[in-house]
């Protein structure tokens, strides 16, 4: 399991309800089911990821944020996850709307486009930034909205959600140090964790 | 009747319900007879049993020779010792639906009449449900004492009866494998059906069918009944692999030798046609055939809910694994996502797995390894999650 996903059960309180969307080869799935107990269900878009995770027994449905996730009742979940998956699907806004319908919190994390190393390429050299997490041209890219860290928070402001926690992850998974300053996490964090609850959720 | 036709005298393992069934059309149906087939052993908590569900044309004969054409069984790469269905840990039954012609009552299930005399049911026999059969099944599973199968699995029609288990017994099916399947018959699949009986109707030796007593059988409205349908379960890519524009010379037919005979040669794909046909015809019986795909075109787990497929399955505790095949055009993906989105919208705990084959609906009986790794793996994780060892 990746060092960002030890993270994210970390957020994720034993023997509850999780839905994670974009669940890849179920690693998470799997140690949330064996170490915390919990009811963990997985949405993948990779139908080779799908058939792997239900060959393991894990319970992985073939689907996708953008349009799968409006098919859940309000309240199925007490965490829906999604990883570094934001800045790939169609609609962003309403995916995270749908997020906080079928779940009590959202777990998020994205690659932040508002890391220094992206803004000195485009600066210097006028390029479309190619960086170890953003490495596809443009024109290949799935990532089709990508956003900074500050961009997400005005977001979830005009939304109404609450930020429970936040943290800056590099691109290992493993957390860094900009814990106190959102600007500084901006400038430095090269991915983004965030767990999100709808106001009338409990704390 | 027909004594010399071994179908009819065969004798099948099986259990007699003197008080029946009370059937979905009204009828009462007694005594019903539920032939079927066990493999492995129960557990004594009796908590490790799996119920396969047969399609259209199968039997109970999933693992073990078919008594009438001595081929192997229909699933038999599946069920077995260290196989996906595993028959060293787990309890396997398979049973011949009602309506069927292996054993189960069925149309040519002898009734007795008001004078005392016996007849078979023929085309008196009552109209069946996907649930009528899942309701025969349920007085088997019963009558062994088992009071939650650890899970019900089956493919196109066997995948309806999955399916109806957990809307009709939700508590006792811990987890289902609808497999090429649909949650009601579209309007497609009701039309070739049609044309199936229809060629069955138009046989003059179907008799309005009561053909036993004229000792014959409709074998031609039959077969091209099978062949019809045949082609539904093949794909074109199948087709095309298999036999391509392949010809083969057919001495002896029409006007051999005469040159530019319109049928003097045969294409393999006809002849191929033509043997699933006459072989079918030999182990199955036409108004069971009509009996069971009219239970097919009834079957809609919506229709008594106003439509809403979810609503069947409102608080299921059962954990449900889709699987539907990329070629399969008689039950289509689609299908398979509609079912899957139905479970959902109840936040049932729902694996959803497409596999990749060219093989058409029939990929589910055939060498798919991506399959049965799927079956393997999801039962196993059930049996985990079950707490059977």
């Amino acid at each position: 399991m990746r060092l960002d996903q030890r993270l994210i059960a970390g957020m994720i309180r034993p023997r509850t309800r999780v839905l994670d969307v974009g669940s890849g080869d179920g690693a998470l799935l799997d140690y949330l089911f064996r170490n915390s107990g919990c009811d963990a269900r997985g949405i993948e878009i990779d139908m080779r990821e799908v058939t792997r995770s239900v060959a393991h027994g894990l319970p992985v449905m073939h689907g996708d944020a953008d349009h799968d996730l409006v098919h859940y009742p309000d309240n199925a979940f007490d965490y829906v996850v999604l990883q570094r998956t934001l800045q790939a699907v169609e609609r962003p806004r309403e995916v995270l709307r749908q997020m906080l319908r079928i779940g009590r919190y959202a777990i998020v994390s994205f690659p932040n486009f508002g890391h220094w190393r992206l803004r000195m390429q485009l600066l210097l050299r006028g390029r479309m930034p190619m960086t170890s997490v953003w490495s596809t041209p443009w024109y290949d890219t799935p990532n089709i909205h990508p956003c900074t860290i500050l961009d997400f928070l005005t977001l979830c402001r005009d939304e109404g959600y609450v930020v429970q926690q936040w943290m800056a992850v590099d691109e290992d998974g493993e957390r860094a140090p900009w814990r106190r300053s959102i600007r500084l996490a901006n400038l430095f964090g090269e991915q983004a964790l965030f767990l999100l609850r709808r106001k009338d959720a409990p704390r | 009747m027909d004594q010399t036709n071994p179908a009819t005298t065969l004798s099948h393992q099986h259990v007699t319900f003197p008080d029946g069934l009370q059937l979905d059309c009204g009828f009462h149906l007694a005594p019903v007879d539920v032939a079927y087939r066990a493999y492995g052993t129960l557990s004594p908590a009796r908590d490790n049993a799996i119920l396969v569900c047969h399609a259209l044309t199968g039997d109970q004969y999933v693992a073990d020779p078919h008594p009438l054409t001595g081929k192997p069984g229909w699933w038999g790469r599946m069920v077995g010792p260290g196989l996906p269905i595993d028959t060293d840990r787990f309890f396997v039954i398979c049973v011949n639906v009602l309506g069927g012609c292996m054993g189960t009552t069925g149309p040519r299930s002898l009734r007795v009449r008001e004078d005392g005399t016996e007849e078979p049911w023929g085309t008196d026999f009552p109209a069946i449900t996907i649930r009528d059969m899942v309701r025969a099944q349920h007085l088997l599973v019963e009558h062994m004492g088992i009071r939650r199968l650890l899970a019900v699995v089956g493919g196109s029609m066997g995948g309806m009866q999955v399916l109806e288990w957990c809307a009709t017994y939700p508590d006792q099916v811990f987890a289902a494998m609808p497999i090429a399947t649909s949650p009601f018959h579209s309007a497609q699949n009701i039309a070739f059906n049609e044309v199936s009986r229809q060629a069955i109707f138009a046989d003059p030796q179907w008799h309005g069918g009561r053909y036993w007593e004229c000792n014959e059988i409709p074998a031609r409205g039959l077969a091209v009944a099978r062949m019809m349908a045949h082609i539904t379960y093949l794909s074109e890519a199948a087709l095309t692999r298999k036999f391509g524009r392949r010809v083969r010379a057919t001495p002896g037919r029409g006007a051999v030798g005469a040159p530019g005979a319109l049928f003097g040669e045969m294409f393999e794909v006809e002849s191929y046609l033509r043997h699933q046909g006459s072989t079918f015809v030999r182990r199955f019986d036409a108004n069971s055939y009509l009996t069971i795909t009219r239970a097919m075109d009834y079957f809609d787990l919506g229709a008594e809910h106003d439509g809403d497929m979810s609503r069947p399955f409102r608080g299921t505790p059962t954990r449900f694994c889709i699987i539907s095949f990329s070629s399969d055009w008689l039950f289509p993906t689609s299908q398979a996502r509609l079912l899957a989105r139905a479970l959902n919208q109840v936040a049932a705990n729902v694996s959803f797995v497409e596999i990749d084959s060219d093989k058409g609906h029939d990929a589910f009986l055939l060498d798919e390894p991506d399959f049965d790794r799927t079956i393997r793996g999801f039962l196993c994780g059930a049996a985990e999650h079950a707490g059977i060892g």
